[in-house]
C-alpha cells in the first residue's frame, strides 16, 4: 500500500510519452486505470517452490505453440497409403500405413523444424504434467489447499485429469505401434465396464478397434476440447490466485492478514516473466539435444506387434503397474454376465480411490478440524505430521505402481525373477503405505521437538567449554527472535471434543453417529502432538543455564511420551 | 501484532504461569533489511549491467544463428539427409532455446541484480465481502424471485424444469448414437477364419472354398505342416486378409500364434483332440487381458507371454494361465491339413477373442 502511494510521483515523469498516451487511450475507452492502479502493484511472496506452478503453465504455453505448429503438417486420418519410394527414412519406403503415421514421417523428416517441435512437444508434455504434479504436491503438504482455497484445488485438480486424457490422446494420434497398442489396451479396459462396456468401445472407435474413426476422434479432442478446456480452467485458477492473493510462507512479519513479498511491477514481471523464457529454452534444448518416440524405429500400427520393453509414458506408467500387478484369478462369470473385477480393479478403482482422494482431500479435512478461519500462512509440512503422513504413504502407493510399471526392467537389470518381484510388489502395496505413515509421522514429531530444543537451547556452535567443577558442556548459540519465530508461530489442533452421542439418560441426540465419526477422525489427526515452546518455557530454560535439563513437553498427550526419550545437552 | 489464528474447540491451556510473561510468543515484524554490495557499490552494478547486456547480446546472436541453421540444411525430398535431418534439429534447437533462455536469465538477474529487492507488505482483507453485503444479495435474490413471482406459479417452476431436462436431448441422442456406428457388438464373436458354409471362397484362400487356410504374416503365404518344425512359433492371418475389407479390424481379431511341441507332452482334452495336427497347435495371439498380442515365446518351458503386463499361458496344456493379470486361456482356432498337407481352420474360434466384457458368453 505504502509503496503504491510514494511512486507515484516519480511515475509521473519518468513514463515516456508515447507509453502515456496508450495509457490514457485504453482509460477512457475500458478504464485502464483501475487495472494498473488496483494490480500493477501487487505484492507476490517468492519461494522456489512457487515456481513449479509456473513451470506447469509455461509448459502449457510451449504446448500450445509447438502443438500449433505441429497441427499444420499432421494430417488426422487412418486412411491407407504407402511411403514414397524416395522419402526418408529408408526402412519405411513403400511400407503401407495409415496417413497420420505418414503425415508424422514426413513432419520429422521433411519440414524443417518438425522433428524439433515434435521432440518440444513432447518434452513439454512430460514436463507439464510432471510440473503440475509436483506443483500440486507443494500445495498440498504445506496445507494450502485450506480455506478459502479449497475451489482453486478443485480446479486445478480437474486440470491435472484432463491434462493425462491430454496425454492419451496425444500419444495415440502418431499412429504407430506403440500408440496403437495403447489404444488397444484402452479398448480392453473400456470393455471391462459392466452392462455398457462393449458399447462404450464401440463408441470411442466407432464399430470395432481400430476403425477408421478414432485418430480423428482424438484429433478433435486433443487440440480443441480438452487444451480450451485446460485453457479455461487456468484463466479462473490464475484469476483465484490474484484475487485470493498468493499464500506465503511462516517468518517473521508474515501474518494471515497481511502479504509480504515483491510488487508486480518491476520485479515479480521480471522474474515470472524472466522464467518464461527459461522454460521455453529449456524445453527448446532439450527438444534440439534430446531425441523422443522416434516413431520410424516402431514402424506403423500392426494388431499383431508389440515392441517388448517398450514404456508408455511415465504418467501413464502408475495405470500400467496396477494392471500388472492385479491377480488374474478376480474374473467371474455370473449367471452369464462377464465381470472382469482383474480389470476393472486396477484400471477404474484403484485410479478412481486415488483421484477421489485428492480432489476430495481439503473438504475431508476441513469437516475433520472445523476450522473456520481463513489460512494465507502456510503449514510446514512437519507441523501437519497426520496429513503429512498420509501424504507420503499416497506417494509410496503411487510408487509401487511406477515400479511395477517398470517391473520387467527391474528384473532384467537385477537379474532377479519376473514373478517373484510381482508377488513382493502385491504385498507392498499394501504394507508399505501403513508403513511409511508411521514413519513419517514419527519423524514430523521429532522434528518439531528439535525445533523446541532448538529454541529453548540455541544452535550447537561446536565449542565445548568447561565449568570450574571439571565438566564439560558445549555453548548454544541462542535464536534470534526472527529465526525463533518461525519455530513457535504455528498453530497447534487439538482433537474436537463433541458431545457424547448419548445424553445422560441413554438418548441418543440427533446427529450423534457424525458426530462420533468426526471426533475419532480428529483423534487420529491430532492426538500425537508437540506444543510450540511458550515464552515462560523460554524463560525457564534460559534461567537455568543452556546445558541444563529440557522441560518436558506440556502434559496430556502421547506425545508427551514420545518426547520422553529426547536427548538432552548435558 | 500477534497472529490470529481460526478459532477451534479446544482452549489454551495456561503454559508455565509464570507472572508477566503472553501465553506465547509475539510476531516479531519484518526482519531488517540487509543491502546488496551492489546497491552501495555503483561499479558493481555497472558490472552487472554490462554481464546482463552480454546475456541479451547472446540470445540474439542465438536467434540469429537459428535462422542461419534453417536456411543451411534443406530437408525437402530432394535435397534431404538423415544428416541434414540431425543438423538442422540441432542448430534451429539451439538457437531457439538459446535465444530463449538467454532472454530468461538476463531478465531474472536484472530482476536479483538492479532491481529494488526490498519486500513490501500489503494488508489482506477477508474473502467475505462482508455481513451487510451478504444481507444485501439475499435481498436482491429475494426481490427478483419476487418479482419473477415463481413461488406463487409452481407450475412454471415444473414446466421449465422439464423443458430444460429435455432440450438437450434432441443434442446428445445423435451425437452418441451416431458415436457407435451399428453398435452391432455380435462382431466380437466372429472372426475371418469362420468357414464359408456355402462353400463360395475363393479356392485359392479356402480349401473347398469353405475353409480358410492359414498363412504366415506378413508374408501371407500358405503354411505346410511339415514346414512348422519342433519348437519355433509362427505368427499367422487368414491366407488373403490383406487384400480384404477392414483388413485391421479383422487382423485384430484372427492373428494366431502356431507352434508344434512333442504330442507326448501337449495334454488335450478328449472334445479337442481334433483340434491339433500332430502336435501342431494354433492360439489366438491376442492376450485375453487387454488385448495387447501376445509375442514372446520361450522354448524351454512352452510359455507363451504378453509384453503388455506379463500374463503367461502355457502352449502345451491348453494356453491356460500360468501368471498374471489374465483369467482366461487364449482361444483354440481347430485346424487340419488338406490333401496337399497345407494348413486351414476348421472352424471359426468357439468363443470371443481378445478382451472380456460384460456380454461375453451370452
Ligand atoms: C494440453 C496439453 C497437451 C499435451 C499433454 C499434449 C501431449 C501430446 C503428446 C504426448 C503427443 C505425441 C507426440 C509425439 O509425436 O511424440 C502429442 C501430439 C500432438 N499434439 Fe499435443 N499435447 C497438448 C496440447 C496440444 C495442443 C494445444 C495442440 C494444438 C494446438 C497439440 C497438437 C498436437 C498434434 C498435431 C500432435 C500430433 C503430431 C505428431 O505426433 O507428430 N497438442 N501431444
Ligand atoms: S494385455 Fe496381455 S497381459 Fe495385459
Amino acid at each position: 500500500m505504502t509503496s503504491t502511494t510514494t511512486s507515484a510521483a516519480t511515475t509521473e515523469q519518468a513514463v515516456p510519452a508515447p507509453v502515456a498516451a496508450t495509457v490514457d487511450y485504453l482509460d477512457r475507452r475500458v478504464g485502464l486505470g483501475f487495472a494498473i492502479r488496483g494490480l500493477a502493484r501487487k505484492l507476490f511472496p517468492d519461494h522456489w517452490s512457487f515456481l513449479l506452478g509456473e513451470i506447469a503453465l509455461y509448459s502449457f504455453i510451449v504446448l500450445i505453440l509447438s502443438g500449433i505448429f505441429l497441427t499444420m503438417f499432421f494430417v488426422p486420418s487412418m486412411a491407407e497409403v504407402h511411403y514414397p519410394e524416395n522419402a526418408l527414412p529408408v526402412t519405411m519406403q513403400g511400407v503401407e500405413m495409415s496417413e497420420a503415421f505418414a503425415s508424422t514421417l514426413n513432419l520429422s523428416f521433411h519440414v524443417r523444424g518438425g522433428l524439433l517441435m515434435r521432440q518440444i512437444h513432447h518434452w513439454a508434455a512430460l514436463m507439464f504434467v510432471g510440473s503440475m504434479v509436483v506443483h500440486m504436491l507443494r500445495v498440498f503438504f504445506t496445507g494450502a489447499f485450506r480455506k478459502p482455497r479449497e475451489l482453486n484445488w478443485v480446479v486445478g485438480f480437474t486440470m491435472l485429469v484432463l491434462s493425462l486424457l491430454a496425454g492419451l490422446t496425444g500419444y495415440s494420434l502418431p499412429d504407430d505401434v506403440l500408440s496403437g497398442n495403447g489404444l488397444r489396451i484402452t479398448d480392453g479396459v473400456v470393455r471391462s465396464i459392466p452392462i455398457i462396456g462393449a458399447y462404450m468401445s464401440y463408441m470411442v472407435f466407432g464399430g470395432e478397434f481400430p476403425g477408421t474413426e478414432v485418430i480423428p476422434r482424438m484429433f478433435t479432442l486433443h487440440i480443441l476440447l480438452i487444451p480450451g478446456l485446460i485453457l479455461a480452467l487456468l484463466a479462473l485458477h490464475l484469476f483465484l490466485v490474484f484475487w485470493q492473493k498468493h499464500t506465503q510462507y511462516p517468518g517473521p512479519g508474515r501474518t494471515d492478514k497481511n502479504v509480504v513479498g515483491y510488487p508486480l511491477l518491476p520485479v515479480y514481471t521480471a522474474k515470472a516473466g524472466g522464467f518464461f523464457f527459461i522454460v521455453f529454452g529449456v524445453l527448446a534444448l532439450m527438444g534440439a539435444t534430446m531425441s523422443i518416440n522416434s516413431v520410424w524405429n516402431y514402424g506403423p500400427f500392426d494388431p499383431a506387434l508389440v515392441s517388448a520393453g517398450a514404456q508408455p509414458d511415465w504418467y501413464m506408467l502408475f495405470l500400467e503397474g496396477s494392471l500388472r500387478l492385479m491377480p488374474g484369478q478376480t474374473e467371474f462369470v455370473i449367471l452369464g454376465w462377464t465381470l472382469s473385477l482383474n480389470v476393472l480393479i486396477p484400471a477404474v478403482v484403484v485410479p478412481g480411490l486415488l483421484f477421489t482422494f485428492l480432489g476430495a482431500y481439503p473438504f475431508v479435512e476441513n469437516a475433520i478440524t472445523k476450522d473456520v478461519g481463513e489460512h494465507h500462512v502456510l503449514d510446514r509440512p512437519r507441523n501437519a505430521a497426520t496429513r503429512t503422513a498420509l501424504g507420503t504413504a499416497f506417494l509410496s502407493v503411487f510408487f509401487v505402481l511406477l515400479v511395477t510399471g517398470a517391473n520387467d526392467l527391474v528384473a532384467t537389470h537385477f537379474g532377479l525373477s519376473l514373478n517373484a518381484i510381482t508377488l513382493v510388489l502385491r504385498v507392498l502395496i499394501f504394507v508399505l503405505p501403513v508403513v511409511v505413515f508411521i514413519v513419517t509421522k514419527r519423524v514430523c514429531l521429532s522434528l518439531q521437538r528439535k525445533d523446541r530444543e532448538v529454541v529453548l537451547h540455541g544452535h550447537e556452535t561446536g565449542i565445548v567449554r568447561r565449568t570450574a567443577d571439571g565438566r564439560f558442556y558445549e555453548v548454544h548459540k541462542p535464536l534470534d527472535e526472527y529465526e525463533r519465530w518461525v519455530r513457535v508461530g504455528h498453530h497447534v489442533y487439538r482433537p474436537l471434543e463433541l458431545p457424547p452421542r448419548e445424553d445422560a439418560r441413554g438418548v441418543r441426540r440427533p446427529g450423534g453417529r457424525a458426530d462420533g465419526i468426526r471426533t475419532r477422525l480428529s483423534r487420529f489427526f491430532f492426538e500425537d502432538r508437540v506444543e510450540p515452546v511458550t515464552p515462560a518455557e523460554l524463560a525457564a530454560a534460559q534461567s537455568h543455564g543452556e546445558h541444563d535439563e529440557l522441560p518436558a513437553a506440556p502434559e496430556g498427550s502421547s506425545a508427551a511420551e514420545l518426547a520422553g526419550t529426547r536427548g538432552t545437552s548435558h | 501484532m500477534s497472529i490470529e489464528k481460526s478459532s477451534h474447540s479446544g482452549e489454551h491451556r495456561e503454559l508455565g504461569g509464570s507472572a508477566g510473561l503472553p501465553e506465547r510468543f509475539e510476531n516479531p515484524g519484518l526482519e531488517p533489511h540487509r543491502h546488496r554490495l551492489a546497491d552501495s557499490d555503483p561499479k558493481r552494478a555497472k558490472r552487472s549491467e554490462r554481464q546482463i547486456a552480454l546475456i541479451f547480446t547472446i540470445s540474439i546472436l542465438a536467434s540469429i544463428a537459428g535462422v542461419v541453421g534453417y536456411a543451411v540444411f534443406p530437408v525437402d525430398i530432394d535435397r534431404a539427409s538423415v544428416l541434414n535431418v540431425r543438423w538442422s534439429t540441432l542448430v534451429v534447437g539451439l538457437g531457439l532455446g538459446i535465444g530463449m533462455l538467454g532472454i530468461g536469465v538476463a531478465a531474472v538477474q536484472w530482476a536479483r541484480a538492479l532491481m529494488d529487492d526490498g519486500e513490501k507488505i500489503e494488508d489482506r482483507h477477508p474473502m467475505s465481502a462482508g455481513p451487510a453485503a451478504h444481507q444485501q444479495s439475499l435481498e436482491i435474490l429475494r426481490q427478483g424471485a419476487d418479482e419473477a413471482n415463481i413461488a406463487r406459479r409452481p407450475v412454471l417452476k415444473g414446466a421449465i424444469a422439464g423443458a430444460l431436462a429435455l432440450a438437450p436431448l434432441p443434442f446428445l441422442v445423435p451425437l452418441i448414437g451416431n458415436l457407435g456406428a451399428d453398435w452391432d457388438i455380435s462382431k466380437f464373436k466372429r472372426t475371418a477364419w469362420a468357414p464359408r458354409e456355402d462353400g463360395s471362397g475363393d479356392p485359392e484362400r479356402f480349401f473347398e472354398g469353405t475353409y480358410r487356410y492359414l498363412a504366415r504374416d506378413p508374408q501371407d503365404t500358405k503354411i505346410r505342416a511339415a514346414d512348422v518344425t519342433n519348437g519355433n512359433i509362427v505368427h499367422v492371418i487368414p491366407h488373403g486378409l490383406p487384400e480384404e475389407e477392414h483388413y485391421l479390424e479383422e487382423k485384430a481379431k484372427a492373428v494366431v500364434l502356431l507352434v508344434r511341441v512333442d504330442p507326448s507332452i501337449l495334454k488335450e482334452a478328449p472334445e479337442r483332440a481334433d483340434w491339433s495336427y500332430d502336435g501342431i497347435v494354433a492360439y489366438s495371439k491376442i492376450c485375453t487381458h487387454v488385448g495387447c498380442p501376445v509375442a514372446l515365446y520361450e522354448q524351454q518351458t512352452h510359455h507363451v507371454l504378453c509384453p503388455c503386463h506379463q500374463s503367461t499361458f502355457d502352449i502345451t496344456d491348453a494356453a491356460k494361465v500360468v501368471f498374471g493379470p489374465a483369467k482366461r486361456a487364449l482361444p483354440q482356432l481347430p485346424i487340419k491339413v488338406d490333401p496337399e498337407g497345407y494348413l486351414y481352420a476348421a472352424a471359426d474360434f468357439d468363443e470371443p477373442v481378445g478382451p472380456s466384457y460384460w456380454q461375453r458368453e451370452r
